[in-house]
């Protein structure tokens, strides 16, 4: 059973056409990558798949349940079985790391606060962060660690399927195949199904099992192969522009 | 319950059998279960993992909880039948134990307050250097709008004076003219049983014309206009856009602050006169309603009551505390860091210490006055 079910999806902000006609299915274990230019609509994607923005036309299940349009009562259903990163991690600003963690699981369960501590220091260890980042607060922390954060607190529930809105953006090189490498080890040992919206072409080389690009309102799902051998010119420029290339050749290099 | 652990002896050794799911949403089960595990003298504990049916990391984590206690207790600790799945998951977890973060410890008593007071002391002293500072500051970007008047941003103080003074008519003029019904009848009160009404005219012209119109209006604009501009440049700063001023070659000063607090000083003696004027009103429709007083009576008695000087006595002040109210909101919202807490905070601290020099203000105004005997 794929764990997320697309059928005839299409997306609509403002009265302006994003998507049509969009069907996909996410298997459990995969990575998923989204590319498209920018403002073609990858984010209201991600977006219309959690229910945060009602779709046009079209089902999404996930987990084999259709998302209805109720909206609230399905958020807080899901939620427990979904974590999703935000671009700049959307930490609340007003708590701590620790707590920011803690908020999903006070909401969840009834769990002791010194348990919802120790999970949240486990939580900070997986991701990477030094173990004083928990009492510090979100303004206090640089990009990088702010998405680290956020990415422990989408897994604070321990969630099989995991939603990232562009998770290298901003990061420097290293820093974003830091973060790729975070996210394939943690996709590997937690057993996770990525969706991740990405702009970054090292990020799809290393971690993405399959490609999914956002042309002219369609959906064009493959392999990294399959995609560099599409005609289609926005594909074309995009995996065999200079920076594509120089991703291939990085790859190359190593493989 | 979703998850069991069975405890059974092998010879001298402790073998604990695992069932069931070991999530997240059980952990609190699971705590008060594995607490109540000891290795009884045990030298040797094999933990048995057949029986699990579901492991996510929290439920790792708490059994490598388990065998860390248990090895503390000196016991030698081996886990059994770890599947091929559960591999992965458990060298991620192990490889990753960490220490607790204990929460920071929040004591009482009376060193506590002690230290709490120091603090405050400090950050009132700082708060006040900064408020120095930052009033030099803009005196000196004033000064120098005054010798290059085309650097002045003229829409945007006008926009001000719209926002802060035009639109604030209703409210104000609504509250005073209510203050000036309440007075007249507390003063009448007070004053019937001496037959001295009319008096109540007197108290109310004195009252207002020289305290509470200004009072009223510059608290009301404080609470207003004060947080409005904390808010609006507060938003600002944690959307980088004075950062951004900044490396445009703009000065916030003269960009945010000097229109406002122009803005401001220009509107407020209209507002103090308008809040003289419905106050007296009000009181006028009461003294005619309740006192049987006619408004040319009421006129008469206001016009020998206060001269035009009382007017003017209470509208001077009007711009020192426009300024104060300005420079507080503009200030408070500068400092903003990047959160959204800390816009409500100084937000918060922007009405309470302008409300607060508002009224220090005019009391320094009362003392000098009196001394000058006027």
């Amino acid at each position: 059973m794929p764990v997320v079910r697309v059928r005839g999806l299409a997306t609509r902000i403002g009265g302006r056409m994003l998507l049509r006609d969009a069907s996909f299915d996410l298997h459990p274990g995969e990575v998923l990558g989204v590319v498209g230019a920018s403002g073609s609509g990858k984010s209201v994607l991600l977006r219309t798949i959690i229910g945060l923005v009602p779709a046009a036309a079209g089902v999404v299940e996930v987990f084999g349940e259709e998302m209805g349009r109720s909206g609230h009562a399905d958020l807080r259903r899901f939620g427990t079985r979904w974590g999703v990163l935000f671009q700049d991690g959307a930490l609340f600003s007003s708590l701590s790391v620790a707590e920011n963690i803690m908020v999903p699981l006070r909401e969840q369960l009834d769990l002791s606060p010194v348990l919802m501590r120790e999970i949240a220091a486990l939580k900070i260890a997986l991701v990477g962060l030094p173990p004083d980042t928990a009492e510090k607060f979100p303004a206090a922390l640089s990009g990088g660690m702010r998405k680290r954060a956020g990415l422990a607190r989408a897994l604070a529930l321990d969630p099989k399927l995991l939603l990232l809105d562009e998770p290298t953006a901003g990061l420097d090189p290293i820093a974003a195949s830091d973060f790729d490498r975070l996210v394939r080890d943690l996709k590997e040992s937690l057993g996770l199904t990525v969706f991740m919206v990405t702009h970054d072409l090292d990020s799809l080389i290393a971690i993405c099992d399959r490609i999914a690009v956002i042309v002219d309102e369609r959906l064009v799902i493959g392999t990294l192969a399959e995609l560099v051998g599409n005609p289609y010119p926005w594909i074309q420029a995009y995996f065999r522009g200079p920076r594509g290339r120089a991703a291939q050749i990085a790859e190359a290099a190593n493989g | 319950m979703a998850q069991s652990i069975e405890q059974t002896r092998d010879g001298d050794a402790l073998v604990l059998r695992l069932r069931g799911r070991w999530v997240v949403a059980d952990a609190q089960a699971l705590d008060r279960r594995l607490t109540e595990i000891r290795a009884g003298g045990s030298r040797r504990v094999r933990i048995d993992l057949a029986g699990v049916e579901a492991m996510d990391t929290t439920g790792a984590w708490l059994l490598f909880r388990l065998k860390r206690v248990l090895e503390a207790g000196g016991a030698e600790v081996t886990l059994d039948h770890a599947g091929a799945e559960l591999a992965p998951l458990l060298s991620q977890v192990e490889k990753r134990q960490s220490a607790p973060v204990s929460a920071p410890r929040r004591g009482f008593g009376p060193l506590v307050l002690l230290a709490h007071v120091g603090f405050s002391t400090i950050a009132l002293l700082r708060l006040t250097r900064v408020l120095i500072g930052f009033f030099g500051w803009v005196t000196a970007t004033l000064l120098r709008t005054a010798v290059q008047p085309k650097r002045l941003r003229l829409t945007a103080t006008v926009a001000q004076m719209q926002r802060a003074g035009v639109s604030a008519l209703g409210i104000v003029g609504l509250l005073s003219f209510l203050v000036g019904i309440v007075m007249t009848y507390i003063g009448a009160e007070q004053l019937r049983p001496y037959g001295a009404e009319i008096f109540t005219v007197n108290l109310l012209a004195v009252g207002f014309l020289r305290e509470l119109g200004g009072l009223l209006a510059a608290i009301i604009i404080a609470g207003r206009s004060g947080s409005a501009f904390t808010a609006e440049i507060g938003a600002m700063i944690v959307n980088e856009e004075v950062d951004a001023m900044r490396t445009l070659g703009l000065d916030p000063i003269e960009v945010l602050v000097v229109p406002r607090v122009l803005g401001l000083i220009l509107t407020l003696p209209f507002l103090t006169f308008w809040a003289d004027f419905t106050g007296l009103a009000g009181g006028a429709v009461m003294c005619r309603m309740s006192l049987d007083i006619p408004l040319t009576t009421f006129l008469d008695q206001l016009r020998s009551a206060v001269s035009l000087w009382s007017v003017f006595l209470g509208i001077i002040k009007a711009p020192f505390f426009a300024a104060c109210i300005a420079l507080i909101g503009c200030n408070e919202g500068l400092l903003v860091t990047r959160s959204a807490e800390s816009v409500g905070r100084h937000t918060t601290q922007s009405v309470v210490q302008a409300i607060f020099l508002v009224i220090v203000l005019d009391a320094l105004f009362s003392i000098f006055f009196n001394g000058l005997g006027i």
